[in-house]
């Protein structure tokens, strides 16, 4: 292989390793602008990577299998939806508990699953002409259909964020709550859509996993993308756009964990694996020492709302 | 008609006590209902269980070995919960106390009992702590989220105990299995009788009448409560909230640093993969469980500690052991969703439009 193709393979594989972390970023920066933090997003991609699997197997076709993995991420994050917004309990333990749950539930409902081949996995297909053009047709568009999708989502969602009247409802509801309620907006219905709709992403991110990127199901499949995605979050200022960036970059630490191994750098796998992980803090930390620690999140993330607090 | 919460001046007494009971009773008929739409039986599962776990001398004991790690990291993340730092990192802290812990016997084998003990404890604790300290050095100087920072490292911290193990302090005479050699006697932790308790579980209970010491009696302790319940409150009394945040991560590490030397040296005897099952995850909820008091955590990890041993006991009925983790992510659920009702009152409103309290 010449040094280009490899290059090019690896930019290649940045976005498909991306793409699992990019849904689930995406989800969360719904979540979060609503005002609601879930730290459960690991816990809901397995959820969905394990039954958008278990769907597949049974119907025989990946795309019921995506729906039921957005149904079944939609419903643990209704979980976390009724504690922190109708109950009002603790933000941060609430997700760490869907986190765990959701990885014991995944381990129990996969566990006869592992090992199993699915019937149809989401395949790359090309895109005419788009996929010829050099350099960018073979690292945009010789992916597989929830790639191309994703390319849609984010600037529709970019769109309705800042440019749309339930968007900026959106806004002022993660920003403002008592004041958007004073206005007659219901806080409590639109932040419990938009926990759903953020985790139906997640679990979209999970199916992703388990139907197109490595079609099969695996206990803890997801290895910590769901916690990288919530730091994506806040890496991309929650901006669906940064997020975009965020994850292909992301994936390209992924991906060239593998690659370097193509090219003969003999690093144990160990050190490589860590990459992401390690990658992650560093940006963190980057983002937070270069801004002073003023990251501004939507004012009201990680509270609870309550109407007598007014 | 609607419900309405209205809240209460101080939590209910009452409640306080009732909601981690009921939650508990509610998780387990919860996830009764679950195992019996996936075709399982559940009260027959947890019968098994509980008879596996407390229904004998040896499952009395592997009850109370699985509590240990569960007591020490129970421990050390209550005392960063405390602070209001979301010290998620134990699992990985526990890992890196193994880790130094075993590097003790692996260089120094012949070292006698009373110098080898001492430093595996010593070593094992100082690494958790830096383990620790690394993400609390992040927090206080660029505010780095630290629930992200402790929980990345975890995923470290055990790649690095794999990369040992399979690599460099794999044993030549292991039949390539992934394990260090086996540790001299003069590693391991003494245990009581014959049975596999080690005196890891003495350490915990010291822990806890330090705790106890600590935030009934001493002014640190009382710096720590003020810092974690208003850190404004603390920067006015004039209080080192940087200071106390390293000091309190590090700490918190070295506790769960403990229990990942406790659990090498007095249970598995040398450096393996998977020397956790998830302790110091399942400890998060032990310590919230127990509202992060030191003698509630003792009794929570016992608790847990059956749930842990039934998670072996429900795999003979072919039935994965995750069904465990389950139910104790849904003991959370219920806790924290209880907990609402220990400070706020329902109100329905009556038909004529007055309202009434439900007491």
């Amino acid at each position: 292989m010449s040094e280009q193709s490899i290059i090019i393979s690896i930019l290649a594989a940045a976005v498909t390793a991306g793409t699992p972390i990019l849904y689930a970023a995406l989800g969360e920066l719904l979540t979060e602008r609503a005002g609601i933090l879930n730290l459960g997003v690991e816990g809901i991609m397995l959820v969905g990577a394990v039954s958008g699997f278990i769907a597949a197997v049974a119907t025989g076709s990946c795309w019921w299998g995506l729906l039921a993995a957005m149904a079944a991420g939609g419903a643990v994050a209704f979980i976390h939806g009724v504690l922190t917004i109708t109950l009002r309990a603790n933000q941060t333990v609430s997700g760490l508990a869907l986190t765990l749950f959701g990885t014991g539930l995944s381990g129990y409902l996969g566990k006869s699953y592992i090992g199993m081949p699915v019937p149809q996995a989401f395949k790359a297909t090309t895109l005419g002409p788009l996929s010829d053009i050099p350099y960018i047709g073979p690292i945009l568009f010789r992916h597989d259909v929830l790639v191309y999708a994703s390319y849609l989502l984010v600037p529709a969602m970019a769109f309705f964020i800042y440019r749309t009247r339930p968007g900026l409802i959106l806004r002022a509801i993660g920003e403002n709550p008592a004041a958007a309620d004073a206005l007659g907006f219901k806080v409590f219905s639109l932040r419990h859509l938009y926990v759903i709709a953020g985790g139906m992403l997640c679990g979209v991110g999970g199916a992703y996993l388990s139907l197109a990127y490595a079609p099969s199901w695996l206990e803890n499949m997801t290895a910590g993308r769901g916690w990288i995605a919530v730091a994506l979050v806040v890496f991309a200022l929650w901006d669906p756009w940064r997020a975009l960036i965020g994850s292909y970059l992301f994936g390209g630490v992924d991906a060239l964990g593998f690659n370097l191994q193509v090219l003969g750098v003999t690093v144990p796998t160990f050190f490589l694996s860590m990459m992401p992980y390690l990658f992650t803090i560093l940006v963190l930390t980057l983002l937070m020492a270069k801004s002073g620690g003023r990251v501004v999140p939507p004012g009201a993330l990680g509270l609870p709302y309550d109407r007598e607090d007014r | 008609m609607r419900i309405r919460f209205e809240k209460r001046l101080a939590p209910s007494p009452l409640m306080t006590v009732a909601v981690p009971v009921v939650s508990v009773i509610l998780a387990l008929l919860f996830c009764a209902a679950f195992l019996a739409l996936t075709g399982r039986h559940p009260f027959e599962l947890y019968f098994a269980m509980l008879e596996g776990a407390l229904g004998s001398a040896y499952g009395l004991s592997e009850t109370t070995v699985k509590a240990i790690p569960l007591m020490l990291c129970g421990l050390g993340i209550s005392l960063a919960f405390r602070m209001q730092l979301w010290n998620i990192g134990a699992e990985g802290q526990f890992y890196l106390g193994a880790f130094a812990a075993t590097w003790v016997p692996l260089t120094f084998p012949d070292l006698p009992v009373f110098i080898m003990l001492p430093m595996m404890l010593l070593l094992g604790m100082a690494a958790g702590a830096l383990w620790a300290l690394g993400p609390a050095y992040l927090k206080v100087k660029w505010r780095v989220n630290e629930i992200i920072t402790t929980l990345m490292l975890n995923y470290v911290g055990i790649l690095l105990v794999n990369y040992f193990v399979y690599g460099p302090w794999r044993d030549p005479k292991g039949f390539n299995f992934p394990l260090t050699a086996e540790f001299p006697p003069a590693a391991l932790l003494p245990t009581f009788g014959g049975s596999r308790i080690h005196v890891g579980l003495l350490l915990a209970l010291a822990l806890v009448v330090l705790f106890i010491v600590i935030f009934r009696n001493s002014r640190w302790g009382y710096e720590i409560k003020v810092i974690g319940s208003s850190e404004r409150a603390a920067r006015y009394a004039g209080m080192d909230i940087k200071r106390n945040m390293l000091l309190v991560m590090a700490l918190s590490g070295a506790v769960c640093g403990l229990a990942g030397m406790t659990e090498v040296s007095g249970i598995a005897g040398r450096l393996q993969p998977g020397l956790s099952p998830g302790y110091g995850y399942t400890a998060i909820i032990v310590a919230w469980l127990a509202r992060l008091n030191p003698v509630a955590i003792v009794l929570v990890a016992g608790m847990f500690g059956v749930l842990q041993v039934g998670g072996y006991i429900v795999q003979t009925f072919g039935v994965p052991a995750s069904m465990v983790a389950m139910i104790q992510g849904a003991v959370l659920f219920f806790v924290i969703g209880g907990e609402m009702f220990a400070n706020y009152r329902v109100v329905f409103p009556n038909s004529k439009g007055a309202e009434k309290a439900d007491e």
